[in-house]
């Protein structure tokens, strides 16, 4: 799960790390208000989205003075913002985030992740602050210091020294470096963060160490128990079907292609759209009913496919392992009922109770392509939708 | 042979009285594994599908000889029992649970290491030596005894591929789902070693997905290791980037991790790597001996 830039920074100032100081704005006279009250010279509006890039599409404007202020807010807010992460379509800014501008003498990068090659929480430093730390790690990847964090033990002293002094700082600035990583290291294992992110962070002329930025990304699966984070959740920032799948316990991906898809299980979901465009189509979803979904679910995962205007025909890839065949085809019949099955069906099933599931889709009378192999099944929903 | 679980494998299931436990615990039994017991915490003395019910599994262990367990217990309560287990003494853990926080496991990994436990998982569909032993949550009757050894990330997907590879009448030495999260007990190269040293293991499918770098790894690893013939396949070659697809470690974060990449670092160590998941199963047979 992400969360926005202001809701990170209240995170960490809760675990003692340095942020400058800020006010979220949801109009133009809270923005100007917000400046008025900072009362620094200089400030920084920001656009609230959960995505990167922000600055170079003119969602960062640093300003002068509450009226200015004003004006910077009023031209973001409502207006539709591209980054290189938003995808074309760009996110609406309903928030801005009104901080103090500050001396920046140097950029850092700071990132928590887990490693998965090692199993270890990792923190990664670089000098190369503002720049993408992919791009670093493609480019200069001498350039990022990498320290993971051994479970048993935890963070120690050396571990924030190494990177402090790594990084070159010296003075105040590395001692407070240092207690700004221990404080991002709490603050990713004490909310099971899956991302901690500041870029830039930076040094300023007189040693502080601050988050000019803050990403956090939350483990999913952890959010059970984390619900002051699970309410930071911002639904307007997700897509409509993805957020309607979760509701009913589907795994559901948008895409571009025109077949639309319902797998059990990611891995053969993934495979199904491989496979779809093996024979010179695109899939519209990723949609993973999951190991056991009811006829109810399958009946949603149906519709939900059924309202994506793009889908020309549509593919049903069932093994049934847990789920049985018959549970499939009593989810399709009853969704065929409540839907107007306006492009044409394939359907594929194999695995337990396949017999049964196939006998209950003959008898419907509905018109269904059934094939025996993905292979078939492919070719087929290819042949059908081009045939539209 | 095989690798992992055989005939004499002593299963208990951690969970055993939870609806999906008894559900596949009888499955098990069906297909013949040996299930000797299961726990529950505060169902100890009773007895579930003609098996007896431990409070503890240190007590199953010592009453039952039980070796390997099959867990079903809910996420929230999994690393717990994973290292229950490990404290008893079981050699193989098989984890089924879906959905256990990724710090819980980077703990639980670190303190596996130096025990004789072997974790396999989590959120996977378990092990299967055809025949003989059933741990887990796959359809038992699409495979058969034979000479390929399966290893996955995926677990419906694997189905399909065991299914292929029946049909064409090549039987199965041991199949493993590895588990579709970041941070697993048992990797591809740790499987791959194991199938290294299993001289009836005669070639090994072996099935990826986008996401982290365990493919590359395991790409260098048979390049130096493996003699017998390998044949992959990567899920997600139209996957998009920065989204998670259904498994929590299948997701291309940063550029990284792409089907492509593992694909061709896969390729350049000289494994087979089919491009359509349909292909899996004939091109294992046109290169097996």
């Amino acid at each position: 799960m992400n969360i926005h830039e202001y809701q990170a920074k209240e995170i960490l100032k809760r675990y003692g790390v340095a942020v400058p100081r800020g006010i979220v704005a949801t109009t133009p006279d809270e923005a100007e208000a917000a400046a008025r009250e900072l009362g620094t010279p200089v400030v920084v509006v920001k656009a609230q989205i959960h995505a990167g890039g922000r600055g170079k599409a003119g969602g960062v404007k640093v300003v002068k003075g509450p009226a200015e202020a004003r004006e910077a807010a009023a031209a973001m807010l409502g207006s539709k913002l591209v980054t290189h992460q938003t995808g074309p379509a760009g996110k609406e800014v309903l928030k801005v985030y009104v901080e103090e501008g500050c001396d920046i003498a140097q950029e850092l990068y700071l990132g928590i992740v887990v490693d998965r090659a090692t199993g270890f929480v990792t923190i990664m430093a670089s000098t190369e602050g503002g720049m993408e730390i992919e791009e670093v790690a493609a480019k200069t990847p001498e350039k990022i210091l990498k320290q993971p964090v051994d479970p048993a033990v935890g963070l120690m002293g050396f571990h924030t020294r190494k990177l402090a002094y790594g990084l070159g700082l010296e003075g105040d600035a590395a001692k407070n470096a240092q207690k700004f990583i221990a404080g991002l290291y709490r603050a990713f294992v004490d909310t099971d963060a899956s991302l901690a992110e500041i870029n830039p962070l930076v040094v300023t002329g007189d040693g502080q160490v601050l988050a000019l930025d803050a990403k956090m990304n939350f483990d999913n699966n952890a959010l059970y128990r984390h619900k002051d984070i699970e309410a930071l959740r911002d639904e307007t920032e997700e897509d409509p079907r993805e957020l309607e799948a979760s509701k009913f316990g589907l795994s559901y991906i948008s895409l571009d292609g025109s077949i639309g898809c319902m797998v059990n299980g990611a891995g053969l979901a993934m495979a199904t759209m491989d496979i779809i465009k093996h024979y010179g189509a695109e899939p519209a979803n990723f949609l993973d009913v999951g190991g056991g979904a009811s006829a109810e679910q399958v009946t949603r995962a149906f519709q939900l496919i059924l309202s994506d205007p793009k889908v020309e025909a549509v593919l049903v890839n069932i093994f049934g392992g847990i789920m049985r065949c018959d549970t499939i085809a009593e989810g399709i019949l009853t969704a065929a009922k409540t839907v107007d099955l306006r492009v044409p069906l394939v359907v594929r099933l194999q695995g337990t109770n396949v017999d049964l599931g196939r006998k209950m889709l003959a008898e419907s009378g509905l018109p269904i392509i059934t094939a025996e192999t993905m292979s078939e099944a492919a070719e087929k929903v290819v042949e059908a939708a081009r045939n539209q | 042979m095989s690798i992992l679980v055989n005939k004499e494998t002593r299963v208990i299931c951690q969970g055993i009285t939870g609806s999906n436990g008894r559900f596949h615990s009888e499955q098990c039994l069906k297909y013949g594994t040996k299930l000797v017991g299961g726990v529950t915490p505060g169902k100890g003395g009773t007895e579930v599908l003609g098996v007896p019910v431990f409070d503890t599994v240190a007590e199953a262990v010592a009453e039952t000889g039980a070796n390997a367990s099959m867990i079903f217990v809910p996420a929230p309560f999994a690393a717990d029992a994973i290292l229950e287990a490990a404290d008893a003494g079981i050699e193989v853990v098989v984890c089924i649970t879906e959905g256990i926080p990724t710090l819980d496991m980077v703990k639980v990994k670190r303190a596996l290491a130096g025990t004789n436990t072997r974790l396999v998982g989590p959120n996977c569909p378990g092990v299967i030596t055809p025949e003989e032993c059933k741990i887990g949550i796959m359809p038992g009757h699409i495979h058969k005894k034979g000479p390929v050894g399966v290893i996955s990330r995926s677990g419906t997907l694997t189905y399909e591929a065991v299914d292929q590879l029946t049909k064409l009448g090549i039987g199965q030495s041991t199949c493993i789902g590895i588990g579709g999260d970041p941070i697993i007990g048992t990797t591809f190269i740790d499987a791959l070693s194991l199938f290294k040293d299993d001289p009836d293991t005669q070639g090994i499918v072996m099935i990826g997905e986008i996401g982290g770098t365990a493919e590359e790894e395991a790409a260098e690893y048979i390049k130096e290791n493996i003699k017998v013939p390998v044949v992959s396949f990567i899920a997600g070659q139209t996957a998009p980037k920065g989204k998670r697809m259904g498994h929590a470690g299948a997701i291309i974060a940063g550029g990284k991790g792409t089907a492509a990449e593992k694909m061709a670092a896969l390729e350049a160590c000289g494994v087979h790597v089919v491009k359509s998941p349909a292909d899996i199963g004939k091109t294992m047979a046109d290169l097996l001996p």
